[in-house]
């Protein structure tokens, strides 16, 4: 029993005055009444938005470094912890005058997250070893058409000078996680 | 003089029926805030203000979408049902007394389009015909859904209509008339029929609701029996009317319940801080308007209430219950009447 509200049923006679129905439809009319002049649960969404988390699980964002290189060095491992499969990526090799766009020697040539079948579950962000993915606090915005719902690095990558602010999913405990001497590389 | 009067009696007839359609698209919009509301929710609120210019939208939305008429349905008679329903839905309009008359240089211009002496009858009369509309748009259609709908929406209608007018009767021997005018003249000052007639009105009303095809009796249509009922084959602005002349029906259902048994046009005590009798005909309207919106809110407010009831509870509370309660209605009142009034 979830509730103490339950009721045994009984399949007595009704009363006389349960089979007149009108006590049960004044109760019913003062019951609605209540909700008329309660506070509304819904909101006007596009005018007033809803408030979310701190840690609030959104659309991901592809992040740069410092110096405007993707972080993201095509390992794939986001891809095989992702529940939903969800991502789905090509490496390319990079090539000679091309260090100040990747920062690894291997980048996503192809990066893709189909927002459809993604759960928004963040083991991407978590799997990841090169604090590359992450998921911030943007909705992600709805479309009429599935192939618009797949989201390539166009969409997904910050640009270098508007990064997306990622702060409020570093919690202490991920902070501290980074300090361990192995993940230096990442700073 | 007899032009002025025709011009008048137009005027006034083109008033009254743009008034009940505006009124009718508007208790659209009202259903939708009002279930909405009664829902914890906001409704519509993006077409103008509040939402408010959301029946113009859904007008247009009516009239733009594309006319489809069955190939296998009696076209004349297609066509022919929601003209009916809409016909009807507008015609009962012209016996309801809206105040009292006004005084204009002398003549007096009475504010009804047509007292006639048989009131009652008539709006039973034109009520009854509106059956008809939903009929032959149910049987013209060729779809077994439509016919079952049409079936089950005059099964319900013509069962309550019996229990309707007995009710009537208890009022009628009470007021000794049944012109519209005089029952509503004879409410003056408070002294209100529903004092005199709570189980009939009661009866009244429920019928109402059931002639109305709202819910709890909104049986005729059921999405999950019947897809759309009788109109399931209808698109367009074919079906606009159908919709329409629902909400029509609502208003003037409204209009005869407050005129019946809550004193029309009159408030108890006005006469006290009003003299010009002018402005207590014009105060009337405001007044009748005000028990009108009341009613059609209640409409609304039941039909978010209460569940619906099932197809043999409807006819068993229909010719089990109401027929023989105001059977004993029309007993009690001649009793009463012989009682006091000797
Ligand atoms: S949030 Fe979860 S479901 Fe979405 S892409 Fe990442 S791992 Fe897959
Ligand atoms: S986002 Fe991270 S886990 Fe995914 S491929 Fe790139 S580096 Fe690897």
């Amino acid at each position: 029993m979830l509730t103490n509200r339950s009721k045994v049923v009984v399949n007595k006679k009704m009363t006389f005055m349960e089979r007149i129905y009108l006590p049960a439809i004044i109760g019913g009319l003062i019951t609605t009444m209540k909700h008329f002049f309660r506070k509304k649960t819904t909101i006007d969404y596009p005018k007033e938005k809803r408030e979310i988390s701190e840690n609030y699980r959104g659309q991901h964002v592809l992040k740069v470094d410092e110096k405007g290189a993707e972080r993201c060095t095509a390992c794939g491992l986001c891809a095989v912890s992702c529940p939903a499969e969800a991502i789905t990526m090509t490496a390319g090799e990079r090539t000679k005058g091309e260090e100040n766009m990747y920062r690894e020697e291997k980048y996503a040539a192809v990066y893709e997250i189909n927002m459809l079948r993604c759960i928004f579950c963040g083991l991407c962000e978590e799997a990841c070893p090169k604090e590359a993915i992450f998921l911030t606090d943007r909705l992600v915005p709805v479309s009429g058409n599935r192939d618009e719902m797949i989201f390539g690095k166009d969409k997904l990558t910050e640009k270098h000078f508007n990064q997306v602010d990622i702060s409020k999913r570093q919690t202490p405990e991920v902070l501290a996680f980074k300090q361990q001497k192995q993940y230096q590389h990442n700073k | 003089m007899v032009s002025g009067y025709i011009i008048y009696k137009a005027i006034m007839v083109v008033l009254i029926f743009l008034i009940g359609l505006g009124i009718a698209a508007y208790s659209t919009y009202a259903e939708r805030k009002v279930a909405a509301f009664l829902q914890d929710r906001l409704g519509p609120n993006k077409a103008g203000p509040y939402g408010l210019l959301q029946p113009i939208a859904d007008g247009v939305k009516m009239f733009m979408k594309e006319e489809i008429i069955p190939d296998v349905s009696n076209k004349f008679l297609f066509i022919l049902g929601p003209c009916i329903a809409m016909l009807t839905a507008c015609m009962t309009g012209v016996v309801i007394p809206w105040s009292t008359p006004i005084t204009i240089d002398g003549v007096s211009y009475p504010l009804q389009i047509t007292d006639i002496n048989i009131g009652i009858l008539y709006v039973f009369g034109v009520v009854s015909i509106g059956v008809y509309g939903i009929m032959i748009g149910g049987w013209a259609s060729n779809n077994k859904f439509s016919l079952l709908g049409a079936l089950r929406a005059s099964a319900q209608m013509i069962s309550y209509e019996i229990a309707m007018g007995l009710s009537i009767i208890a009022l009628v021997m009470m007021t000794g008339t049944i012109s519209l005018g005089e029952i509503a003249a004879q409410q003056a000052g408070g002294n209100w029929n529903i004092i005199y007639q709570p189980l009939g009105f009661l009866i009244f009303i429920t019928c109402a609701f059931a002639e109305c095809n709202r819910t709890p009796f909104d049986l005729p249509e059921c999405e999950t029996e019947l897809v759309g009922g009788y109109h399931t084959e209808y698109s367009s602005m074919k079906l606009g009317f159908y919709l329409f002349a629902e909400y029509v029906n609502m208003f003037i259902s409204s209009a005869i319940i407050s005129t019946l048994y809550f004193g029309g046009y009159n408030m108890p005590f006005i006469g006290r801080f009003v003299t010009d009798p002018n402005m207590l005909s014009i105060l009337g309207v405001v007044f009748l308007f005000g028990k009108i919106f009341f009613f059609i809110f209640f409409f609304m407010w039941i039909r978010w209430t209460i569940p619906r009831f099932r197809y043999d509870q409807l006819m068993h509370l229909g010719w089990k219950i109401f027929i023989p309660l105001s059977i004993l209605n029309i007993i009690l009142t001649g009793a009463g009447i012989l009682f006091f009034n000797r």
